[in-house]
C-alpha cells in the first residue's frame, strides 16, 4: 500500500516537474490576455486622438493646463524657485513647530512616491519610441508642470481635513468638495467621487502593476528568466506585511534608502556623462534636432513630442492630484508655502533625474541610427532599434552598464526599492480615495489593501504593453477630473499668492534664522 | 531679577546629577532654574505617507509622555528644594535647542550631564557636551 502510494507520488512529482514551466508560462499568458481584453476600451478612450490627427487629446489637456497655470500665476515656478529652496531649508519654519511635519519631509515623501520607475523605465520607453527629441519635450513639460503642481498642492493644504485626534486627510477630493462649496459652484461632490474612482484605478495601475511589472523585468534581467507571478507573490507578501501587518519598519528602511539611491543614480549618470564628455554636445544636438524633426522616429516631431509629454506627465504626476494628497500633511500657517515647495518636485523628478536617464541612453549610443541618413532605425512596432534589442528598464540598464558593468546590480536594487516605495505611497493614495468613497473603518480598509496586493501579482505576470497602457490611462483619467477642478479653483490660489508675496516683500513674513 | 540656570534633563542618572548640581548652585547664588527636556528631532528625516498623516497626533502624544514620564516626576522630587523652577519642553537637535533656550531665557549658565559616549560613538554622532561647549553663548558646566 505504502509502496503504491510512493510510486504514484513519485510519478505525480515527476509529471509536475516537467509540466511546471509550461504551466507557469501559461498562467502569465492567461493573465495577460484577460487583462488586455478587459481594459482595452478604457485605454482607447483616454488615448483617443483628435479627429484626423495622431495627437491624443489627453496629452494636450495636461500641457494646456500646465501652460495656463504658468501664465496665470506669472511663471511662479521661476519667480519663487529660490524662495522654495529657502522654505525647504527651514528658514521660515517656526522652531516651536519642530516635531511637526516639515516642508522637507513632505517634499521627500512626495518625491519618493513619484521618483521611481517613471524616471528609469518610463524615460527609456519615451526615448525608445520618440527618440532623443522626446527629451526636449519632456523637460519642457516638466518645467510647465511645476505650475500645475503648485496649484494643486496649495489647494491640498488649504482644504485638508484636520481631525480632533490630530491626524489630517487632504487631497483633490477635499478641495473639490470644500473649494467648490466655498465658491458657490455645484458639482464638487460628483467630481470628488469621480476623482476617487480614478485614483483607486491609478493606484492599482501606475502605482502598482507598472511597478511590479518593471521590477520583475529588472530582476529577470539580472538573474535570468522565470515566471512573473513568482516575483508578484513575493512583492505582494512584503507589501501585505507593510500595509496590512503594519510593519512600518520595512517601509521606514525603504524610505531611508530611496533618497540615497536617487542621489547615487544621478551621480552615476553625471560620471557617465563626464566620461563621454566629448559626446555631450552631440547628444544635446540630437535632442534639439530630434525635438523638431523627429530624426526618423515614428510620427516624426509630433511622435517625439507626444512621447516626451506623456512620460513627463506619468513621471512627475503634475496635474494628476496625487501629490496634493502627500503634501497636505505639512505643518504651516500658509498653505501656499507648500505650493512653492511642491513645485520643486517636477523639477527634481523630470528636469533633473529623467533628463539624466535620457542623456545616458543617448550618449552611450544605445539607439541605432542608419549610417547613411543619420536617422534612427525604426522597427515595425514603431520602436527604435537598440543595440541589444532592449526596451523599458532593460534599455536604461544596458546604457548604464555600458560604462560600469556592475551598475546593473545597483540599478536592479534601485528599481526594486523605487518600485516598492512607489507602491507604498500609492497604496496610501488609493486608500485615501477608497475611504473617501466608502468611509473609514478597518474592514473597509482591509478590503482595499487585499485588492491592492492581488494587483501586485497581476502586474508582475502581465507583459509590459497592456500594463503600461492601463497605468497611463488610469493616472491620466485622474488628471482629467483634477485639472477641471483646478480651473475653477485657481482664483483662490491667485488670492493666496498675491497676499503672500506682498507680505514677503514688505517684510511681514520673516525668516526665523 | 535673578538670572537663570538652564539644565538639560533626559531622565538619565547623569542628568539627575546635573539637576542636583544645578539646584545647589541656584540655591547658593540665588538663581532660578529652567529644566529643559529636548526631544531629538530632525526636520530632514524621511517619513512614510502614513507617518506624515499621523505626525501631529504623535507629536502631541510624545509631548504628553515627556511631561508625565520625565518632567512631572522630577518636579515632584524638587518640590521642596526651595528653588524657583520652570520647565521647557522642545523638539530639535539637542545642543542647538539648549543654546536657543539659554538665549531665549537669558540664562547665565547651562548645566548638563555627561552622556558617556565611547570615543567611536562621539566621533560618529558628535557629543551633546562637545557641541554645546562650542556653541553656547554662556558658560557650560558638564557634570559627570
Amino acid at each position: 500500500m505504502t509502496s503504491i502510494a510512493k510510486t504514484a507520488g513519485l510519478a505525480v512529482t515527476a509529471s509536475l516537474c516537467s509540466a511546471a514551466p509550461a504551466l507557469a508560462q501559461s498562467i502569465d499568458e492567461r493573465v495577460n490576455q484577460i487583462f488586455a481584453s478587459s481594459t482595452g476600451w478604457f485605454v482607447n478612450f483616454i488615448f483617443s486622438p483628435f479627429p484626423g490627427t495622431s495627437f491624443p487629446w489627453i496629452v494636450m489637456w495636461l500641457v494646456v493646463a500646465a501652460t495656463v497655470f504658468s501664465i496665470y500665476f506669472g511663471f511662479v515656478q521661476f519667480r519663487t524657485f529660490g524662495h522654495a529652496l529657502r522654505l525647504v531649508r527651514g528658514d521660515y519654519s517656526d522652531p516651536d513647530d519642530a516635531g511637526e511635519v516639515s516642508h522637507f519631509q513632505a517634499l521627500a515623501t512626495a518625491l519618493s512616491g513619484t521618483v521611481g520607475l517613471g524616471n528609469i523605465a518610463g524615460v527609456a520607453v519615451a526615448v525608445g519610441i520618440g527618440g532623443p527629441g522626446a527629451t526636449f519635450w519632456m523637460i519642457l513639460a516638466g518645467l510647465l508642470g511645476m505650475a500645475s503642481k503648485f496649484t494643486e498642492c496649495t489647494l491640498g493644504v488649504k482644504y485638508r481635513n484636520e481631525y480632533a485626534d490630530g491626524h489630517v486627510s487632504g487631497g483633490p477630493m477635499y478641495y473639490m468638495t470644500k473649494g467648490f462649496a466655498e465658491r458657490g459652484l455645484p458639482g464638487g461632490k460628483i467630481l470628488a467621487v469621480m476623482f476617487s474612482i480614478f485614483c483607486i484605478l491609478g493606484s492599482l495601475g501606475g502605482g502598482n502593476m507598472f511597478q511590479a511589472n518593471q521590477a520583475h523585468a529588472q530582476i529577470t534581467n539580472v538573474v535570468g528568466d522565470y515566471p512573473g507571478w513568482i516575483t508578484g507573490l513575493v512583492f505582494a507578501g512584503i507589501v501585505f506585511a507593510v500595509i496590512v501587518g503594519g510593519l512600518q519598519s520595512i517601509a521606514k528602511v525603504t524610505e531611508k534608502i530611496v533618497p540615497f539611491m536617487g542621489v547615487l543614480y544621478v551621480v552615476t549618470a553625471v560620471v557617465i556623462l563626464l566620461l563621454n564628455y566629448d559626446r555631450i554636445g552631440w547628444a544635446f544636438g540630437q535632442i534639439f534636432e530630434g525635438a523638431f524633426t523627429g530624426l526618423g522616429v515614428a510620427g516624426g516631431m509630433v511622435g517625439a513630442l507626444i512621447q516626451g509629454f506623456k512620460r513627463a506627465a506619468f513621471s512627475n504626476e503634475a496635474g494628476v492630484g496625487s501629490a496634493a494628497i502627500a503634501h497636505s500633511a505639512v505643518r504651516t500657517k500658509e498653505p501656499i508655502t507648500e505650493g512653492f515647495v511642491s513645485l520643486l518636485e517636477p523639477f527634481i523628478d523630470t528636469v533633473v533625474i529623467c533628463t539624466m536617464t535620457a542623456l545616458v541612453i543617448v550618449i552611450t549610443g544605445q539607439l541605432m541610427t542608419d549610417p547613411e541618413t543619420g536617422l534612427y532605425m525604426v522597427t515595425e512596432g514603431g520602436m527604435i532599434q537598440t543595440v541589444d534589442g532592449n526596451s523599458g528598464v532593460a534599455l536604461t540598464s544596458a546604457a548604464f552598464s555600458a560604462s560600469f558593468g556592475w551598475f546593473r546590480y545597483i540599478l536592479a536594487l534601485a528599481v526594486i526599492l523605487f518600485a516598492f516605495s512607489t507602491m507604498i505611497s500609492w497604496s496610501y493614495y488609493g486608500l485615501k480615495a477608497w475611504t473617501y468613497l466608502f468611509g473609514e473603518g478597518e474592514t473597509k480598509e482591509l478590503v482595499f489593501k487585499v485588492i491592492f496586493c492581488i494587483f501586485v501579482v497581476i502586474g508582475a505576470a502581465a507583459s509590459l504593453g497592456p500594463v503600461i497602457d492601463f497605468s497611463d490611462a488610469a493616472i491620466f483619467a485622474m488628471a482629467v477630473v483634477n485639472i477641471f477642478a483646478l480651473y475653477f479653483l485657481m482664483p483662490i490660489v491667485k488670492g493666496e499668492l498675491t497676499s503672500y508675496l506682498e507680505r514677503l516683500h514688505s517684510g511681514k513674513i520673516k525668516k526665523y534664522t | 531679577m535673578a538670572s537663570k540656570i538652564v539644565v538639560g534633563y533626559d531622565g538619565s542618572g547623569s542628568a539627575k546629577r546635573a539637576v542636583d548640581f544645578a539646584v545647589g548652585t541656584a540655591k547658593a547664588q540665588g538663581k532660578t532654574l529652567v529644566i529643559a527636556h529636548v526631544l531629538e528631532w530632525s526636520p530632514y528625516s524621511f517619513l512614510t505617507p502614513m507617518e506624515l498623516e499621523e505626525r501631529h497626533k504623535r507629536r502631541n502624544e510624545e509631548l504628553q509622555r515627556a511631561e508625565t514620564a520625565v518632567l512631572n516626576p522630577l518636579m515632584q522630587d524638587l518640590a521642596d528644594s526651595g528653588v524657583e523652577i520652570t520647565t521647557a519642553l522642545k523638539y530639535g537637535h539637542i545642543a542647538e535647542t539648549l543654546v536657543r533656550i539659554a538665549r531665549d531665557e537669558e540664562a547665565s549658565q547651562v548645566v548638563i550631564g555627561r552622556t558617556g559616549y565611547s570615543a567611536l560613538e562621539a566621533r560618529l554622532f558628535g557629543s551633546v557636551a562637545g557641541s554645546l561647549a562650542q556653541a553656547s553663548p554662556v558658560p557650560v558646566t558638564i557634570v559627570p
